[in-house]
């Protein structure tokens, strides 16, 4: 419960990023959309949802969700590794859980599949684009897994400091295999501008540091000060 | 919510035990990847509902999310 509230905190703030650094880019894509298909002489879409919906109501909608679901998955992950990771408090492990997350499921994911904007992209290749992204997040979540798990069997010889430099290479040996692996796409017009392009993606990436982040820091204070408070029922679980 | 339940001070973490932790895991993994396949996928790649009506509204939120969208 508390990872999905404040999985919604950090919606809200995502959504703020979202609202004054993603719109304008997404509204500038459109506006090519329009352009180029104006000029192909093809008649606008129909809008079944207006954009207004879109960018205001539809977009918090889709961040809450997004967010509060992240966070929920974020509170389950954090209850099993709390005590099994080594002597760590909330704190420290909710931050730390946090910057895993952002680096496995999004950074890695994005850099082989960016975030595209409205106009880049076939419509006839969403299937395949989307199974590559999801086999994309998966593979990178085993990556970590298996170099988490290396890296700590290792530590007992090598010292913790050169046990976390193997696993750490090994995470980025496995996903540069697997980005080498799987197929390019590439389905940016050529005419799309390519600032455009660029402040849409940072616009992107922006939102999910700001919504991992609120969830990393948020969630261990939270989780740290409640520990604290309640004591006593330490005893039921013993 | 769980993890509040276990330790006090914390010099030593306990670990929650995965029995206690599992049917939380089952139900709360499954809807939660569902909420995330609402925003992500649906009506895209693979449908449930037929319509556009979930996916233009999620629209911007799947495009600035890094959904592939359409």
């Amino acid at each position: 419960m508390r990872g999905m509230l404040v999985g919604i905190v950090a919606g809200l703030l995502a959504f703020g990023f979202a609202k004054t650094f993603g719109e304008p880019q997404v509204d500038r894509a459109i506006t090519f959309e329009s352009q180029i298909d104006a000029a192909k002489g093809e008649a606008p879409e129909p809008e079944l949802v207006s954009r207004e919906v879109q960018s205001s109501i539809g977009l918090l909608t889709g961040v809450i969700v997004y967010s509060t679901a992240i966070g929920g998955l974020f509170s389950l992950v954090f209850a099993y590794a709390y005590g099994r990771v080594g002597n760590i408090g909330p704190r420290a492990l909710s931050a730390l859980l946090a910057a895993a997350g952002l680096l496995s499921i999004i950074i890695v994911p994005e850099l082989k599949y960016p975030a595209n904007p409205p106009s880049v992209g076939n419509p006839d290749t969403i299937g395949l684009r989307t199974e590559l992204y999801f086999v994309m997040v998966l593979i990178s979540l085993a990556a970590l897994t298996v170099s988490v798990i290396a890296g700590r069997r290792l530590a007992p010889r090598h010292g913790a400091w050169n046990a976390t430099l193997i696993g750490s290479a090994l995470f980025v040996v496995l996903i540069a295999v697997a980005q080498i692996l799987l197929r390019d796409i590439n389905e940016v017009p050529a005419e799309f501008p390519a600032v455009v392009l660029w402040r849409f993606r940072v616009a992107a990436l922006g939102i999910q540091f700001v919504l991992w982040g609120t969830l990393g820091l948020l969630f261990g204070y939270l989780t740290e000060r409640s520990m604290s408070a309640t004591p006593a029922r330490r005893v039921v679980y013993q | 919510m769980i993890n509040a339940a276990v330790a006090g001070p914390v010099a030593q973490p306990v670990p929650i035990p995965v029995r206690t932790l599992l049917p939380w895991v089952i139900f709360g993994g499954i809807m939660m990847l569902l909420m995330i396949y609402f925003v992500g996928a649906e009506e895209g790649a693979t449908s449930i509902i037929s319509g556009m009506y979930v996916h233009e509204y999620v629209h911007d939120g799947r495009h600035l999310l890094g959904f592939p969208c359409h």
